[in-house]
């Protein structure tokens, strides 16, 4: 196996092209009243940009409800999109035919939050893991057997033979997610998608899962799409972060420059709240903003965060939805605040 | 009795029968309380923490196999009482408890309202107006306004049904209040706010409260101590200065270090071996078949031991060593 430095220099080179563009993309979902008409329609996700390369790990921050989700499951092609595109290797999601999803769906990874709900409860782990082989025909049963065992000893499952024959209610939290992420990298894909992969985790099980998945995403070089509400956790993890907020990302930068330089009024106040184990928090209050994140069915206009906002500029943030602006190199936000012409009038 | 000491609990145990054998989940824990002190349990899911809370406030299901030791509350045993007596003098009067995932807990066909004042009417603690009243006082307090009593619990966001629970809990004026993971279905930003609203009644009351949570992060935004549970035993009890600068027990040390830190680059560690199992454990130290630092004496059960003022259930701090 590569050591984490090799994998690193051959990870994410600038002249790669991306594995995956997502190019302004809305998902949106209509709520029914009982029998007729449409209620409204929620965006829940609203013109999300961004490009991932080969062996980059990306996180996607956000409180519940911002549509994080909802953004894995667009990329994964179990949403449609309302508009704009999800590119694979050069090719629209959007295009597929049934053959043509199926190989995505080979080249792409899904962990799921909940591993005891994310596995059949009636299949053995074997059946589980092989399950994917047969549907697209990957090899003879010899064939099959061998890789089941050589992803098995990847995430770690070991002794082997002890597992394969279990069911998933014999297997602990940790194991059931083992058997997740297994199921995800039998196909050997170029692209993992992780939605909230250890929020069901005790905390000294989720940083060995942390560290596995950052293994496998570093050795075989695959886009890793993290979606998680935990920023703590991201800094060990993740090449960039991208924070949303009510359907959009509000801000995308390199992790370091996130966490110790944000600029978005938001990423700050969600940075500031976030406790580490310290005594000392026992004796302040913290700056948090009032009120609550908006409803995506009727989210407020132009930017999403003035209602809430402590740089609030009447006039211009509650008329007009600002542009993303990059005060830094591979650093955008969407803040009116950082719009040069703007700062430069008096 | 030493004086402001408000709860002794002394060698309390909760098993429960199942078809697999006994689940030991609280097996013999002890400790004290002074008045309006905070205290933290710290434990991840199985730990036993949540059947302390149940012990607590003798809030049992049907197959209780043992419920024995002691439970001093202003120098009374509660263990002694009668269950009506327990009803109507401790529980919800002295102790009152928000449980896990309280937001949940709302009944949603009963207006916010109604559900605050309930057992201040049913303990006839007030009349109907005196009492609505108070609930209008203590959400304010919150940080609520007054007219979400009329409203429904799904009308409510998460952290607004989570304070509206709080509100249930502190509605009585009880002396105890344990939160049982009070923020862990909540956001960033909630979970700030919430556990704002629990310093500042801590600054203006005598209220005491036990914390009972996982998020290590979180347990410091309001310890005044510490007590790490594992296998239904309280491993370590400490003072939180001291706790979260040098936790003595190797699992706490573990557990500390697996901790990410959004402010600190640390290298991260994790915990071998699986969760123990509360049914039917070995004898000999709980954490002993996941411990770095284990040696012969750890297949004896060890005692709590005291070192220089906190107490840690490891023979690594034997007084002879």
């Amino acid at each position: 196996m590569r050591t984490s430095n090799e994998a690193q220099s051959r990870a994410a080179s600038a002249k790669d092209p991306p594995l995956l563009s997502v190019r302004n993309l809305s998902t949106e979902f209509e709520l029914r009243r009982w029998v007729f008409g449409r209620a409204g329609l929620v965006r829940a996700v609203d013109g999300v940009s961004f490009e991932l390369r080969r062996g980059e790990a990306v996180a996607v921050v956000g409180e519940s409800g911002c549509g994080k989700s909802s953004l894995a499951k667009t990329i994964l092609g179990l949403y449609r999109p309302a508009s704009g595109e999800v590119v694979f290797e050069g090719k629209n999601v959007a295009s597929f035919g049934r053959r043509e999803m199926r190989w995505y769906r080979a080249q792409v990874g899904y962990v799921q939050q909940d591993p005891y709900g994310a596995l059949p409860p009636f299949m053995t782990v074997r059946r589980i893991l092989e399950e994917p082989l047969i549907v697209n025909r990957a090899g003879n049963k010899r064939e099959r057997e061998r890789r089941i065992h050589e992803v098995l000893e990847e995430v770690r499952l070991t002794p082997v033979a002890d597992i394969l024959p279990k069911f998933p209610h014999m297997l602990s939290g940790g194991q059931q997610q083992r058997v997740v992420i297994a199921r995800a990298m039998i196909l050997r894909p170029k692209l993992l998608v992780a939605d909230e992969p250890v929020s069901m985790l005790d905390a000294s099980v989720r940083v060995q899962i942390l560290e596995l998945m950052r293994g496998l995403q570093q050795a075989h070089r695959l886009g890793l799409v993290y979606i998680t509400h935990d920023l703590s956790s991201v800094r060990h993890f993740c090449e960039r972060i991208f924070v949303m907020y009510a359907g959009k990302l509000i801000e995308k930068a390199k992790v370091d420059e996130l966490i110790d330089g944000p600029l978005h009024p938001y990423t700050r106040a969600l940075l500031a709240a976030i406790p580490d184990p310290d005594p000392a928090n026992a004796s302040i209050l913290k700056p948090v903003p009032p009120g609550e994140p908006p409803s995506l069915l009727a989210p407020p206009p132009a930017c999403r965060f003035h209602p809430r906002c402590p740089e609030f500029m009447k006039d211009l943030c509650d008329v007009k939805a600002p542009a993303d602006f990059a005060p830094e190199p591979d650093h955008s936000v969407l803040c009116w605040l950082y719009d040069e012409g703007l700062r430069r009038a008096p | 009795m030493t004086a402001g000491t408000l709860l002794t609990v002394d060698n309390l145990r909760l098993h429960f029968g199942t078809t697999k054998g006994t689940v030991r989940a609280v097996d013999g824990v002890s400790f004290a309380m002074a008045r309006s002190e905070a205290l933290v349990v710290l434990g991840e899911s199985g730990s036993g923490k949540s059947s302390l809370a149940r012990a607590l406030l003798r809030l049992l299901p049907r197959n209780v196999k043992a419920y024995s030791g002691k439970i001093a509350l202003d120098g009374v045993d509660t263990m002694k009482m009668d269950d009506e007596r327990f009803r109507r003098e401790v529980r919800w009067v002295k102790i009152s408890l928000v449980p896990q995932a309280a937001m949940n807990a709302l009944n949603p066909v009963i207006r916010v309202g109604d559900q605050v004042v309930e057992p201040l009417l049913v303990r006839r603690a007030a009349e109907r107006e005196a009492a609505w009243q108070r609930a209008r006082e203590m959400l304010q307090r919150l940080g609520l306004p007054a007219d979400f009593l009329r409203r429904y619990p799904f009308e409510l966001s998460g952290g607004m049904r989570q304070r509206a629970a709080l509100a249930m809990a502190l509605i009585t004026r009880p002396e105890l209040v344990v939160l049982d993971e009070p923020t862990s279905a909540l956001d960033v930003l909630t979970q700030a706010n919430i556990m704002n609203v629990l310093k500042q009644i801590r600054r203006e009351s005598t209220t005491t409260f036990i914390l009972i949570t996982h998020d290590v992060a979180t347990s410091s935004e309001l310890a005044d101590r510490v007590g790490v549970m594992y296998a239904g035993q309280i491993v370590e009890l400490a003072d939180a200065a001291r706790f979260f600068r040098e936790p003595l027990h190797p699992y706490s040390q573990k557990l500390m270090a697996s901790v990410p830190r959004l402010r600190a680059r640390q290298k991260l560690e994790f915990i071998r071996g699986e969760p123990p199992s509360l049914i039917d454990p070995a004898p000999g130290c709980r954490f002993a078949p996941r411990c770095p630092l284990r040696f012969e004496r750890c297949d004896e059960d060890p005692p709590l031991f005291e070192h220089g003022g906190r107490h840690v259930r490891c023979w690594l701090y034997e007084k002879e060593r």
